[in-house]
């Protein structure tokens, strides 16, 4: 079938030459073929996302462009894949074309989807090669849950993150709480929550489009356990603590009456902190910069408040590498992961973003010192990653975490009842994983 | 003989002049299109690197999921409310600017020019719109004295706020066919209808309308396709949420053949879609050769 | 008293219709911290402008769907006008099957065939290529069909006397019926333009580098870009400079353009 297609379009373009309508210049990046071209140069294509904003692109690109001095037989090429999940359809959709980036940054999560597709790389051989496990073990152990399976390692985490809770000192002062006691519980969360609402400010804001199931995991690892096994072949949705800790996000809006009715953006939940129309805040760490930047009063970071115990699953993007593409070519974008997870540019990533840096070497550099020092808050999801666990990653993903998000909304919207919804979720979900558990 | 022979040329005359486009159409309509009926009954996803034959169990798994059909309903809603409003409006702004005396090309200009705006503008700047708390209608409830309303959040409001959105964006496009329709009825039958004194709801009724038929049918069939065709929005304002309530059949298809990687599915999914797409323009062509032989 | 009702209403409506591109183009216009408050000041700055331009190759965008776009009109003219005489004009064996072939494309167009047609696009190794975008628009069933109406409508005598005077069908058909369409040509011109120009689903799965992504594509991607929270003002500019340079092409010919539309036939 292949070859008719093939040569019914060759006809065609052969007549569209004549017609003089030709107009395309085909300019397929990354051929395996084409692995070094002539002057000897190795040519990288490196798809990331940045869904932390615009000028993030051009760090990215800067750090790029400094590799390509440091290296002048290798040229990386970034490429802005758009948001994490257009990055994973786009980096998905090269491979299913054959023509697979030689790096990219995608969700951590997207392990087992990736590994199902046989696309990715395990990397060891690499690590053995160059850095060893004093390399790996510089990583934080929670940044590394979502890169291993079956004692290899697959990626290599980049711009991770937590979620954490931002709080308006102000607002605390203003009710007479103490600015420097956050809440540390559910209960204290929902009675400072019900302090501090007033006309035209809610007490706390949790988003619930987007990461919808990034926010759940973290009330359902306060409250017990992770939603998944490790070989992401299970789930566990219906378990009577994840049941309490979804009723207690919908009691937040429904009962308690201090977090708006409805889903709330993802977008927008940041904005309504800053504008001082909620007075808490659950976010990414990813947020932090911009949030230094643009209020204009005093706040604080905290860790989630704990149920059972203090509990956060860690976010973001990892590298990985690709089957298909040429030796040659995986060995400089060996080079070029290590060149950008170096403890000095984790630090300075870190600084400039808010992300987490990912090694603990990068808090012993200078200018992570001093930014601690100057900004305490910046350690404070450091610290909480000692709670931190894998995010949610399964086989067959994307299906699962779409699952999961819906039945989470139309709780979150009053269409249906925690325990009833997570027990159908479950159901699907185990559907959905049963081919992976034959 | 020589008859015969000219036949012939004409014959392959025609058939060279269409060659070019029926290439295309072959390589990205029907091959396409038959490709993928036979990709339907395969279970060809992540689980199983290698497609095999399954019979009809995509089409089961479909009858069975529950999203399939609340996406299909939504879908249906969404025809139901975007096409009669935005033709009959455009049939309204049509008349209007056609009619109107003054600021006659600044009336058709703002008709029109939302034709102009991709959908992805579109959707950034209604998104804007309805945010709670900051977008522009959530400040005009507020001088109405009226509360706050989360438009896209919430499952009874976001398909209404989606409507709407979608008329403002296709009711132009729809009046410059009816001003293209009402310019091929000749002025003489209106004379002699208000000579007769005929009051202008009987001339719509009588003569302008009917007569608009052609147009009616035509613009109808495009505005159904757009129904089933448009979903960029949902990328940048919903993702189909909250839990698909805004979710849209080719929107599902995106979702299955490149967020989940089930192609056999998606195949499935795109055949009822095509095959939905027919059996209505079918229907419609139908009751077309019915309604139309005063033209 | 009901007509002059209706006639108010009418001008609501208009107003109500640009109230969206007004807000757009005020909110993009306003500093940051201001755009989500509903004040009436006078502080107006184009940095928002100036950051889109720097965060983002929106220069390349613009090229990249310019040549989409033409491209794209280029070749469906010449098919469309091929075809459209064909149909016209001559009787010939399998006209009513093929009439309905085309007509099918009208009713499935390729926009709804993403996924069948990436599958074709991965086997002719097209993907993420600006050819690979345009393709699948190359024959328009709805060109053919505003073309075959038009040339109908040219008396055949015509034909004749260039015939008479020796040209060839192709001189015929390019000295005869392509300036006599005019109007359909400008018409069907706008359509194209507008649809390719908007074009978002398919260039956002086949294409991968900024080399070939085109504006929709790029817009989307940054108003997205913003996992902090939404940047209101900065994505009006981004949205107001995507959408300008169409709005004033069409400002400029609007009475051209609705005119023509209106002359070519459309029915």
């Amino acid at each position: 079938m292949r070859k008719v297609v093939k040569s019914l379009f060759a006809v065609v373009m052969s007549m569209s030459l004549i017609i003089g309508c030709s107009s395309g210049n085909s300019s397929s990046t990354n051929n395996a073929a084409q692995g070094a071209n002539s002057s000897g140069k190795t040519e990288l294509s490196f798809y990331y996302p940045v869904a932390v904003g615009g000028p993030l692109t051009k760090i990215v690109d800067g750090m790029a462009e400094e590799f390509n001095k440091e290296n002048p037989d290798i040229t990386v090429k970034p490429v802005y894949t758009g948001s994490y999940q257009d990055t994973t359809t786009k980096v998905q959709a090269a491979v299913q074309g054959k023509t697979p980036p030689d790096v990219a940054v995608m969700l951590s999560t997207e392990l087992h989807t990736m590994m199902d597709m046989d696309a990715i790389l395990p990397l060891d051989d690499f690590i053995a090669k160059d850095g060893g496990s004093e390399y790996v073990n510089d990583f934080f152990p929670g940044f590394l849950a979502n890169s291993q399976v079956g004692g290899k390692t697959y990626s290599i985490p980049f711009q991770r993150s937590t979620i954490v809770l931002y709080y308006n000192k102000d607002a605390f002062k203003e009710v007479g709480l103490d600015p420097e006691k956050p809440p540390t519980s559910w209960d204290e969360l929902v009675s400072y929550a019900a302090k501090l609402k007033k006309d035209g400010r809610y007490g706390i804001e949790i988003p619930s489009s987007s990461f919808t199931y990034w926010m759940f995991q973290a009330l359902a690892l306060q409250n017990g356990k992770n939603l998944m096994s490790e070989d992401g072949k299970k789930v566990f949705l219906d378990t009577p603590e994840n049941v309490e800790a979804l009723q207690f996000w919908v009691d937040l809006s429904k009962k308690h009456q201090v977090m708006p009715e409805g889903v709330n953006e993802w977008a927008t939940v940041p904005s309504d902190f800053l504008e001082g129309k909620t007075a808490m805040m659950f976010h990414t760490t990813g947020n932090l910069t911009n949030v230094k930047k643009s209020a204009k009063f005093d706040f604080g970071v905290a860790f989630l408040p704990a149920k059972r115990n203090y509990g956060s699953p860690t976010g973001g993007g990892n590298f990985y590498m690709f089957k298909g593409t040429d030796e040659k070519k995986q060995e400089a974008a060996w080079k070029f992961i290590r060149f950008m997870t170096e403890p000095k540019r984790a630090a300075q990533w870190s600084v400039d973003t808010g992300y987490v840096a990912t090694r603990k070497s990068a808090y012993e550099e200078e200018t992570m010192k001093q930014y601690v020092k100057d900004f305490p808050a910046a350690a404070v999801a450091r610290d909480q990653l000692e709670y931190g666990h894998a995010e949610l990653s399964t086989h067959n993903n994307g299906k699962v975490t779409k699952l999961l998000n819906d039945t989470l909304q139309s709780v979150i919207t009053g269409q249906s009842e925690p325990a009833e919804a997570l027990k159908k979720a479950q159901e699907e979900a185990d559907k959905m994983l049963a081919p992976f558990n034959k | 003989m020589g008859e015969l022979r000219a036949k012939w040329k004409v014959n392959m005359y025609a058939w060279l002049l269409l060659l070019p486009s029926l290439i295309f159409l072959l390589l990205f309509t029907f091959y396409p299109v038959i490709q993928t009926f036979i990709l339907s009954f395969h279970q060809a996803d992540l689980g199983s690197p290698e497609p095999f034959f399954n019979g009809i169990d995509n089409y089961k798994q479909m009858v069975e999921d529950e999203v399939f059909w609340k996406v299909l309903t939504n879908n249906i809603w969404f025809a139901i409310g975007t096409v009669p409003t935005s033709v009959a409006l455009a049939l309204g702004m049509a008349l209007f600017a056609n009619k109107a005396l003054r600021g006659k090309s600044f009336i058709r200009t703002a008709y029109f020019y939302p034709t102009v705006v991709p959908m992805i503008a579109v959707a950034n700047i209604w998104l804007f719109i309805y945010t709670p708390e900051y977008g522009a209608l959530s400040h005009v409830m507020e001088w109405f004295g009226k509360g706050d309303m989360n438009w896209l959040g919430d499952q009874k409001n976001v398909m209404w706020a989606m409507i709407f959105m979608v008329i403002w964006k296709e009711a132009g496009y729809f009046m410059i066919f009816y001003l293209a329709g009402l310019q091929n009825i000749s002025q003489e039958l209106y004379e002699s209808a208000s000579m007769e004194g005929a009051s202008s709801w009987t001339v719509f009724r009588r003569i302008t309308f009917p007569l608009l038929m052609p147009t009616t049918m035509f613009v109808s069939i495009i505005a159904f396709t757009n129904s089933f065709k448009l979903v960029d929005h949902l990328v940048i304002m919903t993702k189909g949420g909250p839990d698909n309530a805004s979710n849209l059949l080719l929107y599902y298809i995106y979702e299955t053949a490149f967020s989940f990687w089930d192609q056999g599915m998606a195949s499935a999914l795109t055949i009822v879609m095509v095959v939905l797409l027919l059996l209505v323009a079918a229907f419609q062509f139908f009751a077309m050769d019915k309604k139309i032989h005063y033209n | 008293m009901l007509r002059k009702f209706t006639t108010v209403g009418m001008y609501g409506l208009a107003v109500l219709w640009l109230f969206p591109l007004l807000w757009a183009v005020w909110t993009s216009f306003r500093p940051r911290e201001l755009a989500t408050s509903w004040s009436l000041s006078a502080d107006f700055t184009l940095d928002n402008f100036a950051k889109v331009w720097d965060s983002a190759p929106f220069d390349q965008y613009y090229i990249n769907t310019f040549l989409i776009v033409t491209g794209i009109l280029v070749a469906q003219i010449i098919t469309a006008t091929l075809a459209a005489y064909a149909f016209a004009k001559l009787q010939f064996w399998g006209k009513d099957v093929l009439f309905v072939l085309f007509l099918v494309q009208l009713m499935v167009p390729a926009d709804i065939l993403i996924f069948p047609n990436y599958n074709v696009l991965r086997d002719l190794s097209l993907l993420d290529t600006k050819i690979g975008i345009m393709l699948p628009y190359f024959a328009s069933a709805f060109g053919v069909f505003l073309l075959r109406q038009t040339f109908k409508t040219i008396p055949h005598e015509l034909e004749e006397a260039a015939r008479m005077e020796g040209c060839s069908w192709f001189q015929i058909l390019w000295r005869v019926y392509v300036p006599l369409a005019k109007p359909t040509y400008i018409a069907f011109g706008l359509v194209s333009v507008s649809y390719h120009w908007n074009n978002f689903m398919w260039p956002l799965i086949i294409t991968n580098s900024v080399e070939n992504r085109p504006l929709t594509v790029g817009l989307a991607i940054f108003a997205q870009s913003f996992e902090t929270g939404a940047q209101w003002a900065e994505v009006s500019a981004a949205t107001v400079m995507v959408i300008f340079p169409l709005l004033l092409a069409f400002l400029v010919f609007q009475r051209q353009f609705i005119n023509s539309f209106i002359h070519s036939g459309v029915k």
